[in-house]
């Protein structure tokens, strides 16, 4: 009833409007919306992801050490580690006093401090991490432990622009564009991170 | 001191602090937006201009992109409901949630169900409705009205926060904001999990995918997205875009304009129930379009403001809204964006709200700010006819009579008289005169002095 009542009450309102006083649907092209992002960015991308991701307080590791630093700071908790990393993440992770899940309980959310998922694309121009719903095993895993780890391997899709990664999600379900640590400012504008999500968001490539 | 316009009154009467602290963030967020803007793009204005367009057409020809975006919902396997009415859309979410035994619901930040009042009408039948927005919980707590869009709380400090938190038992007095923060995330991650149902807004949805855009920078909404298996998008008919890159600039668009981010924390797109093998996320994807009014706003004079995407701008910018709070609008939309669509809406009566486009200097600064171009000042003048026209008892408070003006100013001599003994005035002591309308006036302003006749004085020394 609503649906043909409020379809008919939109045709009536578009149909009064003359054809020719109708805005027409303009077009635009990608150099549109990049203009201060320069050419030479493009040269390589993963350096401006890096620089435009730690802007806005994201961290990347690039180092095995750093890494290991990063699970041997909770020791003798559950270390998360999604079946698609598993391969590299484990052997990294091996005899560290870490009880390492590849299946993430959703009744305990709060027992693994640290997860590692796939990092299926990056966007260089906004300093972005994507994850898709294809290649996350599990949602939650992903975005209750306090440190979220994405590993950027050969898998990933590196996309110069936001334009570009918009234009290839596909018929993926819930995909996820991830540009920092969970924040707020919402207490007299004072920004605080780790709200609902991970208050650490760690890229890594090795 | 009498003041006739209800904002007037409602901004004379604010507290400093509230006052204070509207203004501060509100400014801070204006010049954040700027400095973004304006190093993002060579040419923002033209990105406006372009998003204004866009959206122009699409609320033009919605009829033919709503069916498309149906056509694509249902083929991912979404339910798609309509509802004329706030009402309609309380009873459709109820539905909802009691076709699967559902008595709690998880909430990401909505206007629309701000709009339609969702959370008093599911309490009312017994459910239970969280808000996990961190400004909407804590407006939830206090039983408060947001009183921003994009920052609910800007009218609260943290002593209110803490003094809240301890009155509901999330821990003792404590105001440090990080505090304020943990416990929230701590008491908020078991209602994601214990809730059934979660209910987002929209910010986007493309006709030509079906695809939902939402942003948050908190990532509220991922939750209400991965924890529950029945998620509900509730979203005003106008909210559509025709293509997915179109999304690119909106959402380059909306982070810039309402919080100066290059891109909201999480910006994420729901096309479909969630896959076969994964674990978390809904089963069941129902989407709500409301309606209340803004089919009839699209076929009058107003139709434009149904292009605008909620960023906030127009409040942070505009004088009227940092000296006066968005409570002062009586509404859940307040500032500019607020006195143009308030009155429109069905669910409000248009006499009650008649006096809001009156809360407006027109200096322009809304129009300049908003991201998809609304000719705000433009709808506020059409408002402010509309309202003459059909003699709107609240949109003549404070307007002083005219019949005496238009008296002297059809009568020469009465004029000349006139003009000669208004020197006088500036002798006597006009702001101690117990008159409420002056006294109004020159509690916050000074009269200047008296110059009339020079006009006429040069007028007849001219050479011709
Ligand atoms: S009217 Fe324009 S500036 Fe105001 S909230 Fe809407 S889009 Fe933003």
């Amino acid at each position: 009833m609503s649906r043909s009542n409020i379809f008919q009450s939109i045709q009536q309102a578009t149909q009064s409007i003359p054809a020719e006083a109708k805005t027409p649907l303009p077009d635009w092209k990608p150099g549109d919306l990049q203009s201060a992002f320069t050419p030479q960015d493009q040269a390589d991308l993963w350096e401006v992801f890096k620089d435009r991701f730690i802007a806005v307080n994201g961290k990347v590791i690039e180092d095995t050490s750093e890494f290991q630093d990063i699970l041997q700071s909770e020791p003798g908790s559950k270390l998360y580690v999604d079946p698609l990393v598993f391969q590299s993440i484990q052997p990294l992770a091996e005899g560290m006093n870490l009880e390492i899940c590849q299946t993430f309980d959703v009744d305990h959310v709060d027992d693994y401090p640290i997860s590692v998922t796939l990092a299926a694309g990056i966007i260089a121009e906004t300093g972005t991490v994507i994850i898709k719903e294809n290649q996350t095993s599990s949602r939650l895993s992903a975005l209750a432990p306090w440190t979220h780890i994405t590993l950027v391997d050969k898998r990933t899709t590196v996309y110069a622009t936001l334009l570009d990664a918009i234009s290839d999600l596909a018929d993926d379900p819930y995909v996820v564009f991830i540009t920092g640590p969970s924040k707020t400012a919402d207490v007299e504008g004072i920004l605080i991170e780790g709200v609902h999500g991970p208050g650490e968001q760690i890229c890594l490539r090795i | 001191m009498k003041t006739y316009q209800p904002i007037d009154a409602f901004a004379r009467d604010a507290e400093p602090e509230v006052k204070a602290s509207v203004y501060s963030t509100s400014k801070a967020k204006y010049d954040k937006r700027l400095a973004s803007l304006s190093t993002g793009f060579t040419a923002p204005d033209d990105l406006r201009k372009l998003a204004g367009q866009i959206k122009q057409h699409t609320i033009e020809h919605l009829d033919q992109y709503l069916e498309q975006a149906v056509t694509n919902l249902e083929n991912n396997g979404a339910k798609v409901h309509f509802a004329s009415t706030p009402e309609d859309a309380n009873q459709t979410i109820l539905g909802i949630m009691q076709s699967i035994n559902a008595s709690r619901m998880i909430k990401s930040k909505s206007m629309v169900s701000e709009e339609i009042h969702l959370n008093a009408f599911l309490e009312k039948h017994g459910l239970e409705s969280v808000e996990s927005d961190l400004g909407e919980f804590i407006v939830q707590l206090d039983d408060d009205m947001p009183s921003h869009i994009v920052t609910p709380i800007i009218h609260k400090n943290r002593r209110q926060i803490a003094t809240t938190f301890e009155k509901h038992g999330l821990g003792d007095y404590n105001d440090d904001p990080e505090t304020i923060t943990r416990r929230a995330r701590k008491y908020l991650r078991e209602k994601y999990l214990e809730a059934e149902v979660g209910l987002t807004g929209a910010n986007f949805l493309s006709a030509e995918s079906g695809r939902v855009a939402i942003v948050t920078n908190e990532g509220n909404a991922r939750f209400s997205i991965s924890a529950n298996r029945t998620h509900i998008v509730l979203l005003g008919i106008e909210k559509l875009v025709p293509r997915d890159k179109d999304l690119a600039l909106y959402l380059n668009l909306l982070a810039r304009s309402a919080t100066g981010q290059q891109l909201t924390v999480y910006t994420q797109f729901l096309n479909a129930p969630k896959s076969a093998d994964q674990p978390d996320g809904p089963e069941q994807l129902h989407v709500v379009f409301l309606d209340n009014g803004r089919s009839e706003i699209l076929g009058g004079e107003f139709k434009s403001i149904l292009r605008c995407i909620r960023c906030g701008a127009c409040l942070n910018v505009c004088p009227v809204y940092r000296q006066s709070s968005g409570h002062a609008y009586r509404a859940v939309y307040p500032g500019p964006v607020g006195a143009v669509l308030s009155p429109l809406l069905k669910s409000n009566s248009y006499p009650d709200f008649a006096d809001l486009p009156k809360a407006s200097s027109l200096c322009g600064a809304c129009n300049e700010v908003c991201p998809v171009d609304i000719p705000l000042p433009e709808l506020l003048l059409r408002h402010r006819n509309k309202s003459k026209i059909e003699h709107q008892k609240k949109a003549a408070a404070g307007t002083p009579p005219l019949g005496a003006w238009a008296e002297l100013c059809s009568h020469p001599t009465l004029w000349k008289t006139t003009l000669a003994t208004g020197k006088a005035m500036n002798h006597l002591p006009i702001d101690k005169m117990p008159i409420p309308p002056i006294q109004a006036w020159t509690h916050s302003r000074e009269l200047p002095e008296f110059r009339g006749g020079k006009f006429r004085k040069w007028f007849k020394q001219r050479k011709s």
